[in-house]
């Protein structure tokens, strides 16, 4: 069974949330979205300063198996991308929610936070998809 | 062994040397060599035994069943080859006047024709020299057709999550957003989804029927209706034309424009690289803009096509006549089969796929679409054995490659985990396909009693389980 952190919000596409004190918030792809990937060999992070709606395609995560598009959880600027997985993309298989993270992103509209889906709801859909 | 480490200084090949007396004093010194250029020195017989023990290390559609769900690897008949190296076509120079060309551009305009009739278009151009570029050529078509319309607010192509690849490619190489219509539980175009998506930004849809989850799009005609009217155009991705080839048309089924792989369709060479084929094909309204050349005829005459004879042509794909070779063994394939031998191609091909699919369900393997009929190829997921057994398609794969089998294409498409997409072809007799089937459940039978039989797999193989992460990381193409 996959790790699925309470304290974390998640979207359907397999991103997760975590909201920053400085008011932006981290994302990357859930541990059962790097488990489904399998090997990591190369991430491309969006670049700091683009705007995106929710929903849309910001990210791309490429696997030995596949390459998988990563989506804005919600609206707003890019603050910060992380550089390092460049290097070492594997990072995301071995720590998805800690070294592992992708982006950061300004909400534009902190309500849409309130739209994701919370550990338990997250955990249900890919209980179901399984 | 590569054979530079076969080398040993001043050693030739005296026989084989060609016999030249010409100087080279025309050549400015600065283009001239210092050195010798470094080649291996070495034996006639060393030289014919180096490539013979390489081209036994491949796996072939001439040595091995290779049935790579999507890419139709059938047999190349030999009458296709021998044919299309009549000197007359062989030797025949790119840039003879079209006076002293008659015969090849005969078979060229007879191409043109049978592709017409076989898939119920108005106009076929065989210039693009492969898939990509025949999507190319369509999806500029889309373009040229809406430009000519001043309907320049349409930015947008659909593509349905079970498309190949390709086609998102294609549609943002021609300057369109991609938009994504998922499918439904039983693997059709989900209409309700494509009802919303559609409206005056769309360009057009980009379908491959059947699609890559080895089903036919039932809901064809309806998709049709809402797309014409939403004033976009229908795209046709011939990547799975083999399943219906001579049974249903993709003009009847309302598409505006296709392309071809002859290298899968028409069985010319396919795999390592080419060279491929992707003629297209269009209805009415995008005649205008087919690329050039094309053949034309007049009474007896035939004659090449150029920009200067249709200026509203997308544009030129290629020097000279596509891939004349290919497209001869093409021409050749389609006139041994006949019209009657193409409804057989689509008979046998789905014929086999659903055998396959039914002796393997019986076997106890999971098909991914339990209610649906096999096209030419069918998708299987092994789901279940990578819960109970941990041991993954990828494992699969491996293992029947130790029992002499090409692996089918596994991991795509991307909606079915852990699968596998087989395509058998109708140039594989029973015997074959029940090899296939015994060694899949040999296999079976190994991850439930011995898994890391099958998880360390291949075991006979001159190379072992390659390092993927690495391959694709630390790529090192070259010698010392």
């Amino acid at each position: 069974m996959s790790n699925v952190p309470q304290e974390l919000r998640y979207t359907k596409s397999h991103e997760w949330v975590r909201r920053e004190e400085d008011g932006s918030v981290t994302v990357g792809i859930t541990d059962h979205a790097q488990e489904l990937l399998g090997d990591l060999v190369y991430v491309e992070a969006p670049e700091v300063g683009t705007t995106f709606s929710s929903g849309e395609d910001c990210a791309v995560v490429e696997s030995v198996k596949a390459a998988s598009d990563v989506y804005a959880p919600v609206s707003g600027e890019v603050t910060e991308a992380n550089e390092a997985l460049t290097d070492t993309p594997e990072t995301v298989n071995s720590d998805p929610y800690g070294d592992g993270w992708i982006f950061k992103i300004k909400p534009a509209d902190e309500g849409e936070l309130d739209d994701l889906l919370d550990a338990d709801a997250y955990a249900e859909q890919i209980a179901a998809e399984e | 062994m590569l054979i530079f480490e076969q080398s040993s200084t001043g050693r030739s090949n005296e026989a084989q040397i060609p016999d030249i007396d010409t100087k080279f004093d025309d050549i400015p010194a600065a283009f001239l060599r210092d050195e010798s250029p470094g080649l291996p020195e070495v034996s006639e017989m060393q030289v014919v035994r180096h490539y013979t023990r390489l081209s036994q290390k491949n796996f072939s559609i001439d040595t091995q069943f290779y049935p790579l769900g999507s890419c139709t690897m059938k047999y190349n008949p030999r009458g296709c080859n021998s044919l299309a190296l009549l000197p007359g076509f062989a030797q025949r120079h790119p840039l003879s006047p079209d006076n002293l060309s008659q015969g090849f551009l005969a078979c060229m305009y007879d191409l043109q024709e049978i592709l017409k009739d076989v898939t119920g278009m108005h106009g076929v151009s065989l210039a693009p020299m492969a898939g990509a570029q025949g999507e190319f050529a369509g999806v500029a078509m889309i373009r040229a057709y809406h430009d000519a319309n001043n309907d320049t607010a349409r930015t947008e192509i659909l593509v349905p999550d079970a498309a190949h690849g390709t086609n998102p490619a294609t549609a943002t190489m021609c300057n369109y957003k991609v938009k994504e219509i998922p499918t439904d539980k039983e693997g059709d175009v989900d209409l309700e989804a494509l009802r919303a998506a559609v409206g005056p930004q769309t360009a057009g849809i980009m379908l491959t029927n059947p699609s890559t989850l080895g089903v036919f799009e039932r809901k064809i005609k309806e998709i049709a209706t809402i797309v014409h009217e939403a004033g976009g155009l229908l795209y046709y991705d011939g990547a799975n034309l083999n399943a219906i080839l001579g049974k249903v048309k993709p003009g009847d089924m309302g598409f505006d424009v296709i392309h071809m792989n002859l290298h899968k369709t028409f069985s010319t060479p396919h795999g390592g690289g080419g060279p491929g084929a992707g003629p297209v094909g269009v209805s009415k309204r995008l005649l205008p803009y087919l690329p050039v050349p094309m053949v034309a005829r007049q009474g007896d005459t035939y004659s090449v096509i150029d920009e200067d004879d249709l200026p509203t042509s997308m544009g030129r794909l290629s020097a000279f006549m596509g891939n004349a070779g290919v497209l001869i063994r093409a021409y050749v394939y389609a006139r041994i089969l006949g019209r009657e031998g193409m409804h057989r191609v689509a008979e046998f091909a789905t014929l086999n796929a659903n055998y396959m699919m039914a002796r393997l369900k019986q076997a106890g393997f999971d098909m991914a679409f339990k209610n649906r009929r096999a096209t030419h190829e069918f998708i299987l997921t092994l789901k279940k054995q990578y819960k109970e057994l941990h041991v993954t398609a990828m494992d699969f794969a491996k293992r029947l490659l130790d029992y002499g089998y090409h692996a089918p294409t596994t991991y795509f498409p991307l909606l079915v985990p852990e699968c596998f997409l087989i395509e058998p072809t109708e140039t594989e007799s029973q015997q074959e396909l029940d090899g296939f089937v015994e060694a899949m459940i040999k296999i079976q039978k190994e991850a439930e009693s011995s898994p890391e039989t099958v998880t360390t797999a291949p075991h006979t193989l001159p190379v072992r389980r390659l390092d993927d992460v690495k391959a694709a990381k630390d790529l090192d193409l070259t010698w010392q």
